[in-house]
């Protein structure tokens, strides 16, 4: 087991290198100049051009790549060229409101999917099958945003239980931390949930209707013993597949979530690079969520083999 | 139903809900001493000379103080500067710095530091060019005298010490004003009332700037960038909020304390909410406009430029861009701001009266159209580019053109629209653009009026009558000339029509009522502001 993960993380460096490359690539070919940005509207063509030089933009694409290649072989990201920052620095600034945001989103999805999607298999066919799934569909259908501002309405403004906006770091405090992410987490676990929900009930109901679960029954095993200890743990592969290809899902979500509620977090970093073209920060950026995902992936398969003994590498 | 008439709702909904209901617990307890600001934009960086966006610019006026600031009446007043002296002749200025400035690090401002300030000022602002290419000496006599010589006369130099366009002559310490001005400052010590919090910035999230203990105001009346410059709070925190549904909904509940441009649909939400304020923001507002490039055709010929004039209805745009508001614009049958001491109508004819787009065809015909794409560059993600970009897609339509409507982003426009190639290969024939009231209250910082061909602004207009009306104000003795010059340049600028003005049109701010001391402004001014619990 240990070499087959040894064998995995090493095989992520020439995935990371091909996202490299095609990253940087697409930078360079997309449309927008920062130097036009970083001067602003009343800048002449020649300042534009000035600036543009004293960023090493007007270098050769191979320069510009192999620079950039040397520099990250070094543990530099390199620096922002509108903050002047380094984008190591940005990341790690933002890096703690987005994990927190997926923890809880994540906690809460996995909180609530998973019972719901086994319920609504064992009571397949029955009305509170039909409202779960009726929940999930309503879940698919309800973009993020517009959850987010009807949760805000109700909770924030209305009952004025928990904050509009923003985040507070979880050394401030536990309950100021996570009244800044309920809201939020619930809008985006939506989505998440409904899938989960969804897929739980078709691998359960699959799994009902074997014969070894039929002999439980018949041995006289509890409702819940059969559900949560024999079935599930045989439903779990696909689901747990889900959950790891969900937490794409919840990367691209979080750019929502995060300017909703104004929370300073890796999605709307990605956004603010991305429309001033801060090639750094996004190509930082990518780097580390095509990282996460390998890392993700390589997880899942982990845990595979802890949920069916039968898979083995 | 679209997301914005969503979180209108929504919002309003709010409004209503918290109409007479106080703030929340989370609000309360936040401390009377800190004043929480949602900004217009992001503070992506933070060196004034280097980027010039209003933002920087904005949080800049805190930080680092200038020599001079205009006041409320557009005029220049001494700022550090305790006395200035100009030779007979015009060219030899001698300024001496008040007593006891100092700068954030508690270091003595010193003639040296405001040498290599406006050095570096001067080798990026328009006015600063001028200057410098006039320039003989610029050099410090004692640490509180320093001298700068010209080789001809420049009057407006007082103006262009103290004006609050960007960039300003914000005075910095020596070593961090010797930065190369094309390369960005690490180094933030100041010379203004606050200090910036460089540990607490997440540029896209948060600035934070605590208030200066040794600085010394003026003992003046503040009026703009002029006077003192008391600061009543201990920090101000600048919060940035993308979503504007979000920032409003933040206001309202207690957890912002100011914000500085509300959109207009938010504005009545905002209104109904009996523990919020909402007022104009900047009276000097924004001048709306699109440009034609004048490199290719069918905009090379000036008839075809004039034929869009003729038809142009600057009432669509506004109401495009603002609603039904009324008091949020203006028709502006020229270039300059409205309500300012050099604005005019002289020659502004053809933008008044009702729109003849019979004539307009005829004469769009007679330039030799005739039917070529016009390649129309609309940023989607300004909201101003793209309502007036939608407005111009359907004039241009009426007219019987051809539209290539490019539907982008700014970062794309911004930097499309400085190629020089023909619209099918990469060019352009038209792009949407604003810009600050501030900006064109005169033709110094008034970039997008020049017309000096390949030194011009993007679309490059050439323009012999507006170039040699720029120099007559320049040179310009008092006010009478100053407002012949404009008038002459208004008409030649409209006749050779450089950009098209869609309309002036203004914005509005909103505070939470336990803030006092809010002035309507170009900027958002902090001094004199302040908090109750």
């Amino acid at each position: 087991m240990l070499s087959y993960i040894l064998r995995r993380i090493v095989s992520t460096l020439p995935v990371m290198a091909i996202v490299a490359l095609f990253v940087f690539s697409l930078l360079y070919i997309a449309p927008g100049d920062p130097a036009v940005v970083i001067a602003g509207d009343q800048a002449s063509p020649e300042d534009v051009e000035r600036i543009r030089q004293s960023l090493g933009l007007d270098r050769p694409f191979l320069i510009q790549f192999g620079s950039w290649v040397w520099r990250i072989l070094h543990g530099d990201l390199g620096t922002s060229i509108f903050t002047n920052l380094p984008v190591s620095a940005m990341i790690g600034q933002r890096l703690g409101p987005t994990l927190s945001l997926m923890s809880v989103t994540l906690l809460l999805t996995i909180v609530i999917a998973v019972p719901l999607g086994v319920v609504a298999a064992w009571k397949a066919g029955s009305f509170i099958d039909r409202a779960i799934m009726a929940f999930a569909v309503f879940g698919f259908s309800l973009p993020v945003f517009v959850v987010g501002y009807v949760l805000a309405y109700v909770f924030a403004l209305e009952l004025e239980w928990l904050p509009v906006q923003g985040y507070t770091p979880i050394t401030e405090g536990f309950w100021p931390w996570l009244q800044n992410l309920i809201l939020p987490a619930v809008a985006l676990g939506c989505v998440y949930i409904a899938l989960i929900a969804r897929i739980t009930r078709a691998t359960m109901l699959e799994v009902l209707q074997q014969d070894y679960i039929r002999t439980a029954r018949a041995k006289g095993l509890g409702q819940g013993g059969i559900l949560f200890i024999h079935a599930l743990k045989n439903a779990a592969v696909p689901i747990v597949t889900v959950i790891g290809i969900g937490i794409a899902l919840l990367i691209g979500g979080a750019v929502v979530t995060e300017s909703v509620f104004a929370i300073p977090g890796l999605g709307r970093l990605t956004i603010d690079a991305i429309l001033r073209r801060d090639y750094p920060v996004i190509q930082g950026i990518v780097l580390l969520f095509s990282f996460v995902y390998v890392l993700v992936n390589l997880m899942i398969d982990v845990v595979y083999t802890l949920v069916d003994p039968r898979i083995r590498y | 139903m679209d997301r914005r008439t969503v979180l209108k709702g929504l919002a309003g909904a709010g409004g209503l809900a918290l109409t007479g209901v106080s703030a929340p617990a989370i609000a309360q307890g936040a401390s009377a001493r800190t004043l929480r600001f949602v900004p217009q934009a992001n503070l992506a960086n933070f060196d004034p000379i280097w980027g010039t966006q209003y933002v920087v610019r904005n949080a800049a006026a805190l930080v680092w103080d200038t020599l001079y600031g205009v006041d409320a009446s557009l005029q220049p007043q001494r700022q550090m500067v305790e006395s200035e002296q100009v030779s007979d002749d015009g060219t030899t200025w001698t300024f001496k710095l008040r007593p006891g400035l100092k700068f954030h690090d508690g270091e003595p401002v010193l003639s040296k530091d405001v040498v290599a300030s406006l050095t570096r000022w001067s080798a990026r602002d328009p006015m600063g060019l001028m200057i410098k290419a006039s320039q003989q000496e610029l050099t410090a006599v004692d640490d509180r005298t320093f001298k700068w010589v010209l080789k001809q006369p420049f009057p407006k130099m007082l103006y262009a010490l103290g004006k609050g366009n960007s960039p300003c002559a914000f005075i910095m310490p020596e070593r961090i004003a010797q930065t190369d001005p094309f390369k960005q400052i690490s180094d933030y010590i100041g010379s203004g009332p606050m200090k910036f919090a460089k540990g607490e910035w997440v540029p896209g999230a948060k600035a934070v700037f605590e208030k200066f203990a040794d600085y010394a105001p003026r003992q003046e009346k503040s009026s703009w960038l002029a006077g003192g410059k008391q600061i009543l709070v201990d920090r101000v925190e600048w919060v940035i909020m993308p979503d504007p549904a979000t920032a409003a909904a933040a206001l309202q509940n207690g957890e912002i304390d100011w914000w500085e441009n509300p959109i207009a649909d938010l504005v009545p939400v905002l209104r109904k909410n009996k523990n919020v304020s909402v007022d104009i923001g900047d009276p000097l507002g924004n001048v709306g406009s699109f440009r034609m490039n004048f490199l290719y055709p069918p905009f090379n010929d000036v008839r075809a430029r004039r034929a869009v004039l003729m038809a142009l209805s600057q009432e669509d745009y506004m109401r495009a861009l603002v609603g039904d508001d009324n008091s949020l614009w203006k028709p502006l049958p020229g270039f300059f701001t409205p309500d300012t001491p050099l604005y005019t109508k002289a020659g502004g004819e053809i933008l008044k009266g009702k729109r003849d787009l019979d004539a307009a065809k005829k004469l769009l015909a007679e330039s030799g159209y005739s039917g070529q794409p016009v390649t129309c560059l609309v940023a989607q993600d300004q909201p101003i580019t793209k309502a007036q970009g939608d407005v111009t897609a359907d004039l241009l339509k009426k007219l019987g053109m051809n539209v290539d409507f490019v539907a982008t982003d700014w970062g794309t426009v911004g930097s499309r629209r400085a190629a020089k190639t023909p619209p099918g290969q990469g060019g352009w024939n038209m792009f949407h653009t604003w810009h600050a009231g501030a900006d064109c209250i005169n033709p110094a910082p008034y970039t997008a009026i020049r017309a000096n061909g390949d030194k011009a602004w993007f679309g490059w207009p050439t323009s012999e009558g507006t170039e040699k009306e720029v120099t007559s104000w320049f040179e310009a003795k008092n006010l009478d000339e100053e407002k012949a010059a404009i008038g002459r340049l208004n008409k030649a600028a409209l006749d050779d029509v450089v950009y098209a003005p869609t309309g002036f049109f203004l914005s509005y701010t909103a505070w939470r009522k336990n803030v006092s001391g809010i002035t309507k402004g170009p900027l958002p001014f902090f001094w004199g502001v302040s908090k109750s619990a």
